[in-house]
C-alpha cells in the first residue's frame, strides 16, 4: 500500500465543506463575486455602445452638439436625482434588514420601486414629446436632417432604451426581494440575495450617471 | 496493479435516486455531471448537423457549375455550417461538457458554485440552438450572410437574420453564465490545500477561457443586437446611407470574435496538458509556464482583432501594430508546444488513443498556427485574404486544434464518465482515417487558396478542378472516420467492459473517485498536499487507498 497518497482523506472537519452541499449552498462571498462578474459584463455591454457613441461623436462633433440642444435637460436632471435617491433607499433597505428591522426594510424597498416607476414615467413623457415632434428612427423629419443628427438620435433611443429595459428588470428583481422579505425567505440572518440585488440596482444607476452627461449636458 | 481496481458497492450518479425520476431526473437536475452529459448529447448532435452541411458543400464542389445545389443554397449552407460549428459546437464544446463534468471533481468540490445557474445555462444553450434551427424554416429563408453577419449586407438581405442574431445573443448569455460560474467555482471551491499552483492545468485553462467569455461576449452581444435593431427600425448606426460606419461594425465584431478563437483553443490546450503527463507517466514540464501562458494568450488575444481587417480599410499604423501583436500571440502558444514536447522527452510513453489525439492536435495545430503567421504578415495577407488559404487555416486551427481535442478529451475521460472501456484498435484506426481525410481535404485548400480560389463560391475555374476533387474525396474519408469513431463509442456504451477507477494511471483528482463517480463526487472533501502531476512522489497511484472508502 502506498503511504504517500496524493490526496489524503482526513476525518478532520474540512474547511468550507458546508459550502458545497448541493441545494442549501450558502456562500455569500461567492454569490457577491458572481454578481460583480455579471455587473462587469453589463458594463461591457454598455461599453460597446459607449464606444460607438465616442466614435460617432468624434466623426460628427457639430451635429452631436446641436442635436443635444433638443433634449429636455430638466427631465434628465430630475431623473438623475430620482435614480440617485433610489440607490440610497435600496442601500438603506439592506442596512435596515441587517439591523433586524423588516418593516422598515420593506418600506424602503417599496420606495425604491416607486422611484423606479417614476423614472420610467418621466422617460415615457420625454420620449413621447420627442416622437410628437417627429423625431424617431425612420421618421421623415429625422431622415431630412444630417447624418450626424440621425446617429445622435439613433444612439439616444437605443442607449436610453436598453437602460430602460434594465430599469424594468430591476423593478422585477426588487419586487421579488420585497416578496421574499415579506415571506421570510430573505431574513436578517440571510440577506445576501437582497444585497446582490442592491448591487444590480446601483449598476443601473451608475450607467445612467454616464448616459446623462453624454446626452443631456455635453452641448 | 493498484490502478486497475473497479469500485463496487457504491451508487453512481446515473443510478442515484433523486427528487425526480425518468426524464425529469435529467431535465431538472442541478448535478454538474448530468448537465455535462446533456451538453455532450446536444453538442455532438449539432456537430453532426454541421458536419453534414460541410459534407454537402464539398459534394457541390465535386464538379464545376451546379452539382447538387444552387448558389443561394450554398450561401446558406456555409453560413449555417459556420454558425453551428462556431456557436453551437466549438465554443461551448469543451467547457460545457468536460468543464462541467470535471472541473468540480478536479478541484475536489461537490458541484460548481451556482448549480442552478448551470442548468439555466444549458437551457439557454438549447433554446439558442432551437432558435437557430427555427430561423431556417421561417419565411425569409435561411440566412446567407456568412457567420460574421457583416453589415451592410446583413441589414439589406431578405433572409431571417434577426432570428439568428437572437439565437447568437442567447448563446452568448449562456456562455457568459458558464464563465461566471467557473470563475467563482475556481475561486471559492478549491479543496483545502489546493493553492493556485496546485490546480490542474485544465482548470487553469478553463479559468483563462472563462475570463475571455466574460469580457468579450457582451460586446459582440450588443453589436449583433444593434444589427437586429437596425433591421427592425433603421437607427442608422451601421447603415452607411444614414451615416453609420460598417468598418466600426467589423471592429466591434472582431473585438469579440478574435478572443473567441481563444475560447475555442485554450480549453483544448488544457486538455492536452492533462493527457500528455498521464501518458508519458511524467510530471508536466514547465507547469507554471503553461499556466501563465494561458493567461498571456487570453490577454494578448485582445489586441489582435484588427488582423481580420487588413484589407478592409485601416491606417497603416494600425495595420502594422496589429500585425506585430499577432506575431506576439504565437509566443505563448509556442511555449506550450515546447513544454508538451519536453514532457514527452524521456517519459515512458504509452501510446493510448488520447495521446494519439494529442499528437494529431500538435501536428495539425502547428500547421494552422504557422500558416496563421503567413496571414498575419501584411504583404502575404493581401494576396491570400478571402481565399481558400484562410478556410484551410482556420479549419486547421479550430477543427484540427479544438475539434480534435474535443474528441480526444472524450476518449480520455470516456471511462470515467460512463464507466465503460472502448475498443482502442478501432478508435486508433478511426483517428488515423480522420487525419488522412483531414489532410486531403484542407491541405489542398492551402494550395487552392494560394493559386487564387476565393472562399464562399459555389463554382470554380477549370484549373482548380483536380484539387477540388481531391478535397471532396478527403471530406468523404474524414466523415467516414468521424462516423466510425462515434460508432465505436456508442458500441462501447452498450457492450464495453467495465472501466476501472484509473485506467490510464492519471494523477488528478478525478481518477481517485469511482467510474462513474457518485453523486457527491467525494465521500469526503480531499485535502491536497502537493501538485497535480507528482509522479515522483507517488509512483503507484493511490486508487487502492481511495477504494477503501467505498467498501
Ligand atoms: C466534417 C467536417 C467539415 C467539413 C467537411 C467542412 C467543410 C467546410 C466547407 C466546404 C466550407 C466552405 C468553404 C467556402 O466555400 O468558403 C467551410 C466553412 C467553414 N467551416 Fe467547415 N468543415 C468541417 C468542419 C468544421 C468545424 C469542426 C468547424 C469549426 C469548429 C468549421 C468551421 C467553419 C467556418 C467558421 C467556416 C466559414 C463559414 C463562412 O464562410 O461564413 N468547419 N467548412
Amino acid at each position: 500500500m502506498n503511504k504517500s497518497a496524493e490526496t489524503i482523506m482526513t476525518d478532520k472537519p474540512v474547511i468550507d465543506q458546508h459550502l458545497q452541499g448541493e441545494h442549501e449552498h450558502k456562500d455569500p462571498v461567492g454569490a457577491k463575486m458572481g454578481m460583480w462578474l455579471f455587473l462587469m459584463t453589463e458594463l461591457l455591454l454598455f461599453g460597446g455602445m459607449f464606444l460607438i457613441y465616442g466614435t460617432y461623436r468624434y466623426m460628427n462633433p457639430e451635429a452631436f452638439h446641436s442635436a443635444a440642444q433638443e433634449l429636455n435637460t430638466i427631465i434628465g436632471t430630475f431623473n438623475t436625482i430620482i435614480l440617485l435617491t433610489s440607490s440610497l433607499t435600496v442601500a438603506l433597505s439592506i442596512t435596515a434588514l441587517q439591523k433586524g428591522n423588516r418593516t422598515l426594510s420593506v418600506l424602503l424597498l417599496a420606495i425604491t420601486i416607486a422611484f423606479a416607476f417614476w423614472f420610467l414615467i418621466n422617460k415615457y413623457f420625454e420620449w413621447s414629446h420627442e416622437i410628437h415632434n417627429g423625431i424617431y428612427p425612420g421618421s421623415s423629419e429625422l431622415t431630412n436632417r444630417t447624418n450626424g443628427e440621425i446617429l445622435f438620435f439613433g444612439l439616444y433611443y437605443v442607449m436610453t432604451g436598453v437602460h430602460g429595459i434594465h430599469v424594468i428588470i430591476g423593478i422585477v428583481i426588487l419586487s421579488f426581494m420585497l416578496a421574499f422579505i415579506v415571506k421570510n425567505k430573505v431574513t436578517p440572518e440571510n440577506y445576501i440575495r437582497l444585497e446582490i440585488s442592491g448591487l444590480y440596482w446601483h449598476l443601473v444607476d451608475i450607467i445612467w450617471i454616464f448616459l446623462f452627461p453624454l446626452f443631456y449636458l455635453l452641448r | 496493479m493498484a490502478n486497475h481496481v473497479i469500485a463496487e458497492n457504491y451508487v453512481d450518479f446515473y443510478k442515484e435516486k433523486g427528487k425526480h425520476t425518468g426524464l425529469g431526473a435529467w431535465l431538472l437536475t442541478t448535478d454538474h455531471k448530468r448537465i455535462g452529459i446533456m451538453y455532450l448529447v446536444a453538442i455532438v448532435t449539432f456537430f453532426l448537423v454541421g458536419a453534414t452541411l460541410g459534407f454537402l458543400m464539398r459534394l457541390e464542389m465535386l464538379s464545376r457549375g451546379r452539382t447538387i445545389m444552387d448558389p443561394q443554397t450554398y450561401n446558406s449552407l456555409f453560413t449555417l455550417h459556420g454558425l453551428i460549428m462556431i456557436f453551437l459546437f466549438i465554443i461551448p464544446g469543451i467547457p460545457g461538457v468536460f468543464g462541467n463534468f470535471f472541473l468540480p471533481i478536479m478541484l475536489g468540490a461537490k458541484d460548481v458554485a451556482f448549480p442552478r445557474l448551470n442548468l439555466l445555462s444549458w437551457y439557454l444553450y438549447i433554446s439558442g440552438g432551437l432558435f437557430a434551427v427555427v430561423s431556417v424554416f421561417l419565411k425569409g429563408g435561411p440566412i446567407d450572410t456568412g457567420w460574421t453577419f457583416y453589415v451592410p449586407y446583413s441589414i439589406r438581405t431578405g433572409t431571417d437574420v434577426s432570428w439568428m442574431i437572437l439565437a447568437a445573443f442567447i448563446l452568448g448569455l449562456s456562455s457568459i453564465i458558464t464563465g461566471l460560474n467557473f470563475i467563482t467555482t475556481i475561486h471559492r471551491l478549491r479543496a483545502p490545500g489546493m493553492g493556485w499552483f496546485k490546480m490542474p492545468l485544465f482548470a487553469w485553462a478553463l479559468y483563462a477561457t472563462a475570463w475571455i467569455q466574460l469580457i468579450a461576449t457582451p460586446v459582440v452581444g450588443i453589436t449583433l443586437a444593434l444589427v437586429a435593431v437596425e433591421r427592425l427600425i433603421g437607427i442608422g448606426l451601421f447603415d452607411p446611407s444614414l451615416g453609420g460606419d460598417p468598418i466600426l461594425y467589423q471592429h466591434l465584431f472582431w473585438i469579440y470574435a478574435h478572443p473567441a478563437v481563444y475560447i475555442m483553443i485554450l480549453p483544448a490546450m488544457g486538455v492536452v496538458s492533462e493527457i500528455i503527463p498521464t501518458f508519458a507517466h511524467r510530471t508536466i514540464f514547465g507547469y507554471k509556464a503553461i499556466a501563465i501562458s494561458s493567461l498571456a494568450i487570453a490577454f494578448v488575444g485582445y489586441f489582435v482583432w484588427g488582423h481580420h481587417m487588413f484589407s478592409s480599410g485601416m491606417s497603416d499604423t494600425a495595420r502594422w501594430i496589429f500585425s506585430l501583436t499577432t506575431f506576439l500571440v504565437a509566443l505563448p502558444s509556442g511555449v506550450k508546444v515546447f513544454n508538451w514536447v519536453a514532457t514527452l522527452y524521456k517519459g515512458s510513453i504509452e501510446l493510448g488513443t488520447p495521446l494519439l489525439f494529442c499528437m494529431a492536435f500538435i501536428f495539425l495545430f502547428s500547421i494552422g498556427g504557422l500558416t496563421g503567421l503567413v496571414l498575419g504578415a501584411l504583404a502575404t495577407d493581401i494576396h491570400l485574404t478571402d481565399t481558400y488559404f484562410v478556410v484551410a487555416h482556420f479549419h486547421f486551427v479550430v477543427f484540427g486544434g479544438g475539434g480534435f481535442i474535443f474528441f480526444g478529451a472524450l476518449h480520455y475521460w470516456f471511462p470515467k464518465m460512463f464507466g465503460k472501456t472502448y475498443n482502442e484498435k478501432v478508435s486508433k484506426a478511426a483517428l488515423g482515417t480522420m487525419v488522412i481525410g483531414f489532410m486531403l481535404l484542407y491541405f489542398t485548400m492551402f494550395i487552392l487558396g494560394y493559386e487564387g480560389m476565393p472562399r464562399r463560391y459555389y463554382d470554380y475555374l477549370p484549373q482548380f478542378a483536380t484539387l477540388h476533387i481531391v478535397a471532396t474525396v478527403g471530406s468523404w474519408i474524414l466523415v467516414g472516420g468521424i462516423l466510425v469513431m462515434i460508432g465505436n463509442l456508442l458500441v462501447a456504451l452498450k457492450k464495453g467492459k467495465k472501466a476501472s477507477m484509473n485506467p490510464w494511471g492519471g494523477r488528478t483528482l478525478e481518477w481517485t473517485v469511482p467510474s462513474p463517480p457518485p453523486v457527491e463526487n467525494f465521500e469526503e472533501i480531499p485535502v491536497i498536499t502537493h501538485g497535480p502531476y507528482d509522479y515522483e512522489y507517488n509512483i503507484n497511484g493511490d486508487s487502492d487507498k481511495m477504494e477503501e472508502n467505498y467498501h
